[in-house]
Order: C-alpha cells, then sequence, then structure tokens
C-alpha cells in the first residue's frame, strides 16, 4: 500500500518537471544567463563605435564606460564620450531598474547642463549609431516576458532559442529573438522586431573571452539594420574588474567630472 | 643668496609644473562666424554683417590613480564691427578636490542650475557674457569657493563668490543692443564694496526615480543689472548698469513619465524695490523613431511668468513658448531647434533656429537665425526690433 502514493508521487514530480511551459523555461534560461554572471562587482572598459552608412562610409566614435552592479535593483552606468572631439567631455548616467524605467541624465560639457532624458527615449539612438539606447542598457531579466522555443546550432555552437518581449510600452520592439549557448548561457545572437513584427535589427556576438574565471564579455558586437542598411560594430577593450568603483562614482558630480 | 634661492625654488617649481602640465590633456575648437543682418541697422555705427573668430582651448590635469582635477578654460572672440564684442575670459582655472562624500571646487568655474529650455531663472552663480549670444547661455567664469557634500539625503552644495563679474553688452557698433548703449564703465553698486562684495549661495539636490528637485538660496550682487539712464563724458545719454544686493530663493523640478519631461523653474527675488516671483513651467514630449525613421521628435511649451509685469527687467513677463527639437540620429549628430516665444498681451515675437551639423570627425557647422516681429515701443527688445540674423558658423575642434 506504502509503495503506491510514493509512485505517484515520483510521477508527478516528473510529470510536472516535464509540463513546465515554454514561459517558465524561458524565464529559467534568462535567470540563470543572469545568475551566471552575477558578482562581477564593478568594471570599466573601451569602446569604440564603427557606423557605417549603407553606401560604406564610416565614422568613429569612442567611449569610456563604468558600470557598478547593484545586487537589490538594475545596474548603475556611467559613459563618458570621448570623441568625436565635439562632443568630447558628454556624459551619460544611467539607473537601469527592474520594476520601472531606467533613469537617465545626460551632462552636456558646453553649458555645463546636467539634462534628465525622458524614460520614453529608450527607443532612441545612441549616437547616431544602430544600437537604441535600450540595446545598451543594462538586461535586467524583469524587463522582459519570455518564451522558449527550441534547440539550435549558431555558427557551430549548440544554442537554446527563445523570444523574449519587452514589458515598457515604451520599447522600440514587439519581441526579440535570442540565441544563447547551451554550455555558458552566454547571447550569441539576437533579432529585434519592430512594433510592426517585420525583422529589424540582428545583433551578433564575437570573440567571447571570459574574466575573473566566471564572467564573459564578447569583444565585438556587429548590429546591422536590415531596413536601412547601416551597422555599427562595438568592439570592446581594456575590460577590467572590480577596480574599486563605488555608489559616489555614479552620481550628478561625477557625471560632471566624468570626462 | 636669497635672489639664488628664490630662483631655485622657481626653477624647482617651474620643473615641477612642467612635468605635471605635460601630463594633461589639450583640446577645444576655433571658430569662425558669419552674421548676416536682413534689415538695413536703425542706428548710425552699426553694420549689416559680421564677422567674428573665437577661440577655447581647454586643458584638463588629472594625477594617476586620483580624482582630483586641475582645468584651465581661457576664452578669447575677435570681431570685426565691435569692441566690445572683441573679448576674452577666463572661462575656467579651477582646481577639484574629490573626498568620500565631498567635493572642494576652487577656482574660476561655471555652474548651471534649472531646467528649463526658454529661459534660466534659477541659475544665478555665473554672470552672463551677453555679447556671445542674446540667448544669455554664454557665462562668464565665476570665481568662487564650493564645497558640495555628497550624501544619501542628496547634494548641499555652498558657495563663497568673493569676486563679481560685470554683464558684457554690446558697444555703440553692435547690433542686437538698447536704443541707448550701456556704458559698462559707469556701473555702479548698492554695496558699498562694489565688485569686491562676497556673494554666497546654497543650494540642495536630489534625484528620485523619475523626478530631479533643487533648493537654492541666493544672497549676494544681482547678476541682472537694473539700466538707469545716465550721460557719458561726451554728455551724450547713456545707460549705466546698476548692480543692487538682491536674496533669491529658486525651486527647480524635472519630472519624467514616458514620453513626458515637466519641469518646473521658480525664484522669489527681494532687493532695493518689491519683492517679485517669476517661473518658467513647461514640458517637453518626445517622439522617438518618428515615421519609422531615426528621427526624434521633440515638443517643447513653457509658459514664462514675471510677477513685475511691464516693470519686469526681462521681456518675458506673460509669455507663451513653443518649440521643435529635432534630432536626427544621424552619423554627423545633425540637430535642428525650432521654437518661437509671444508675448501674451503686446504679441510681440521672437523667433529661434538653431541647426548643426557635424563634418568629418574634427568640424562642426553651425546655423543660428532669429527674427523679432510686432515689438512695441515700451518692450525691451524694441532697439532690436530690425536686427533679425542669420549666423553661420564653422567650428574645428581639436
Amino acid at each position: 500500500m506504502l509503495k503506491r502514493p510514493l509512485a505517484l508521487i515520483l510521477c508527478l514530480i516528473a510529470f510536472s518537471a516535464l509540463a513546465e511551459t515554454p514561459e517558465e523555461k524561458g524565464l529559467a534560461i534568462a535567470q540563470e544567463s543572469d545568475r551566471r554572471d552575477q558578482g562581477f562587482g564593478d568594471s570599466t572598459v573601451d569602446l569604440e563605435m564603427v557606423l557605417k552608412n549603407r553606401h560604406g562610409e564610416e565614422s568613429r566614435r569612442k567611449l569610456r564606460i563604468a558600470t557598478l552592479e547593484v545586487r537589490s535593483d538594475g545596474d548603475k552606468g556611467l559613459s563618458i564620450f570621448d570623441q568625436p572631439a565635439d562632443v568630447k567631455g558628454t556624459a551619460l548616467l544611467t539607473f537601469s531598474h527592474k520594476g520601472a524605467e531606467d533613469d537617465l541624465w545626460l551632462y552636456l560639457p558646453a553649458l555645463a547642463r546636467v539634462k534628465r532624458i525622458a524614460s520614453a527615449n529608450k527607443s532612441g539612438s545612441f549616437m547616431g549609431s544602430e544600437f537604441a539606447y535600450e540595446d545598451i542598457g543594462s538586461q535586467e531579466v524583469e524587463k522582459y516576458t519570455y518564451k522558449y522555443l527550441r534547440e539550435e546550432t549558431y555558427e557551430g555552437v549548440p544554442c537554446l532559442v527563445m523570444e523574449r518581449y519587452p514589458v515598457s510600452p515604451y520599447s522600440g520592439y514587439k519581441r526579440e529573438l535570442a540565441w544563447i549557448d547551451k554550455a555558458e548561457y552566454r547571447s550569441f545572437k539576437i533579432e529585434y522586431y519592430d512594433r510592426k513584427d517585420s525583422l529589424l535589427k540582428t545583433l551578433t556576438w564575437k570573440d567571447y573571452k571570459q574574466y575573473l574565471n566566471k564572467h564573459w564579455r564578447a569583444a565585438e558586437m556587429y548590429m546591422l539594420n536590415h531596413q536601412s542598411g547601416k551597422s555599427t560594430l562595438l568592439k570592446w577593450n581594456n575590460y577590467k574588474f572590480r577596480v574599486g568603483l563605488k555608489d559616489a562614482d555614479f552620481n550628478e558630480a561625477s557625471l560632471k567630472r566624468a570626462h | 643668496m636669497a635672489t639664488h634661492v628664490t630662483r631655485a625654488g622657481l626653477g624647482l617649481a617651474l620643473g615641477l609644473w612642467a612635468t605635471t602640465v605635460c601630463a594633461g590633456e589639450w583640446s577645444g575648437y576655433a571658430a569662425l562666424a558669419y552674421t548676416g543682418y536682413m534689415h538695413a541697422p536703425l542706428y548710425a555705427d552699426q553694420a549689416r554683417s559680421d564677422f567674428s573668430v573665437a577661440l577655447q582651448p581647454e586643458y584638463r590635469h588629472r594625477r594617476e590613480n586620483s580624482k582630483d582635477e586641475f582645468t584651465f578654460i581661457p576664452f578669447v572672440r575677435l570681431d570685426q564691427q565691435d569692441a566690445e564684442r572683441s573679448h576674452g575670459d577666463i572661462r575656467e582655472l579651477a582646481w577639484v578636490k574629490v573626498g568620500e562624500a565631498y567635493e572642494w571646487r576652487v577656482g574660476v568655474r561655471k555652474v548651471f542650475w534649472g531646467v528649463a529650455e526658454s529661459q534660466h531663472l534659477v541659475d544665478i552663480i555665473n554672470q552672463t557674457d551677453l555679447v556671445e549670444n542674446i540667448d544669455a547661455e554664454a557665462k562668464l567664469g565665476q570665481p568662487m569657493v564650493n564645497f558640495a557634500a555628497i550624501r544619501s539625503w542628496g547634494t548641499l552644495d555652498v558657495f563663497i563668490l568673493p569676486y563679481f563679474r560685470e554683464r558684457t553688452f554690446p558697444g555703440r557698433d553692435g547690433r542686437l543692443r538698447t536704443e541707448l548703449v550701456v556704458d559698462t564703465d559707469q556701473a555702479t553698486y548698492e554695496s558699498s564694496r562694489g565688485r569686491r562684495h562676497v556673494d554666497y549661495a546654497l543650494r540642495w539636490s536630489k534625484s528620485f526615480s523619475g523626478v530631479d528637485i533643487g533648493v537654492s538660496r541666493f544672497y549676494g550682487t544681482s547678476r541682472d543689472p537694473r539700466l538707469l539712464l545716465g550721460s557719458n563724458g561726451a554728455g551724450t545719454p547713456v545707460l549705466a548698469p546698476r548692480y543692487d544686493l538682491i536674496h533669491q530663493t529658486g525651486v527647480d523640478v524635472a519630472l519624467t513619465a514616458g514620453s513626458w519631461l515637466w519641469k518646473l523653474e521658480a525664484i522669489h527675488r527681494s532687493g532695493p524695490g518689491a519683492g517679485y516671483t517669476a517661473s518658467t513651467a513647461g514640458f517637453e514630449y518626445t517622439f522617438s523613431n518618428v515615421l519609422h525613421s531615426t528621427v526624434d521628435l521633440g515638443v517643447l511649451a513653457e509658459y514664462l511668468y514675471d510677477e513685475r509685469g511691464d516693470t519686469a527687467t526681462t521681456p518675458f513677463q506673460d509669455d507663451i513658448f513653443a518649440g521643435l527639437r529635432l534630432a536626427f540620429n544621424d552619423a554627423q549628430g545633425s540637430e535642428l531647434l525650432l521654437g518661437a516665444i509671444q508675448d501674451r498681451r503686446s504679441h510681440a515675437r521672437f523667433f529661434n533656429v538653431e541647426a548643426s551639423r557635424r563634418l568629418g570627425s574634427l568640424w562642426k557647422l553651425s546655423l543660428q537665425a532669429r527674427a523679432f516681429t510686432h515689438i512695441p515701443v515700451n518692450d525691451l527688445l524694441f532697439g532690436m526690433r530690425q536686427d533679425d540674423y542669420i549666423q553661420v558658423e564653422l567650428a574645428r575642434y581639436f
């Protein structure tokens, strides 16, 4: 008599594991990806952006980016523009939030003025590039809902493919299709579909390197806009982790003297 | 012997200075501007057009592994027509010491407070370099000692401003001026200490999720002079700037919700006459990626109020500002700002167009056009009623 309930319980457990919905599995993948990058503390990196129009003409931007991991909320970021020369000293302070719209402030050195950017501007272009603010901002789990689709090999790497749907009504996208590798839960490709559900952009990651034996960062990210033919290549250099950044390095005072 | 010691000391100081200076970084710009006026001038000495050149190098030095910083930004402009517009200034010459939860900022600096677009009421630390631009956004460097406590309850800034900078005004040959020329040599002060009166300012500011708030208090010599009728040495009538001692309390708030950015600036100022209140309130609504392009379109509207009405020292006492801001988000960073301010009672109108575009990676072309219509005789802009202009500026950054 005793054996039967046990069998039933085992059966139920197995069933519930099997019955994980695509939404639950998608969320679990996003959470695992997020969990694996927890604990980086803070980082600094140099960024070079190469913007190309459909005629192949290039223009370049140079930035330095500092990031502070915030456990209870979204990360804080400070981006300092070095090139082109006319925007040198301009800086962007970002507080991303898990359950609310991000806070963004731009410092304009010519006027010594800090301007708040409306949160809905997240879908706008970042520095004339093919990256929107929301593409380069902190990718918090709570900013999307998810749906697992399938397993698929991308450029020889076994990947999990899922869709994610931005929670914010101000996002420029209806959905995003993401390829995440099974081994390390790193992003390899995202297809962005606009509000009309047509393919707008594809972002691909290349040359992943591991830091502190844990945190994977790609050396290159390439965004191609299928509708305009324009592209932006991000080259990440000189990654440094746990350099001792604090909350005090991410406020209005530090924004003003960022240059 | 003493001379030798001094010399050695000087040599050592120069050597140290050279080593530190070499570790710093120079940048800046040089610009050539042409201004063409649409109408014949009103006053005898004025011209139809004007060329000018400007240079603003920037030197910054930060020691390795330190946040402390030294900044030096001189500025000079040479103007073809107006001797008063040919001028130089030290925009910044300052040292910033960064502590755990505080900063000391000592020297000549520029500080901006406020959130509005059409006018800047709360902003009071720096004097306006009016000959640079009638939009009052160009500022003269202000000598100061500023201590900032940066804590969880907000940032508290304390300013001691030991020396006053007088506003610049166009000369007889300059356009965009009052009918009677402002003679800056005849400036008078309420304080017997004149420009050596020590001014004080306090500001508390804090950012919350979606909201920025600032509350400020200023006591000292007003940056806005009253213009009194007088005469110069030759007996010609002129306007003489009068700098009063004032108390000013200011509040500025920015609030964002979705595509909206709401703005409020309000001041209460008391001086020799009756105290008064003035405010600017409005919004900016942004449409991102309009019509499936990369263009961001901002729609701006503000109401400008000054309790003093027609006796105000500003032309904006009961005015409405409306504007459009286009950011093209192209590789050249092209931008366009269209704006108009209308007086609700006199119907005087002021139009403003500002556009800019990067050329290559080091050059920038800017265009500015301004026009005045229906300006009544008693309006402060009356002397500028024929001064509609287009200005083209080409700047080279380095």
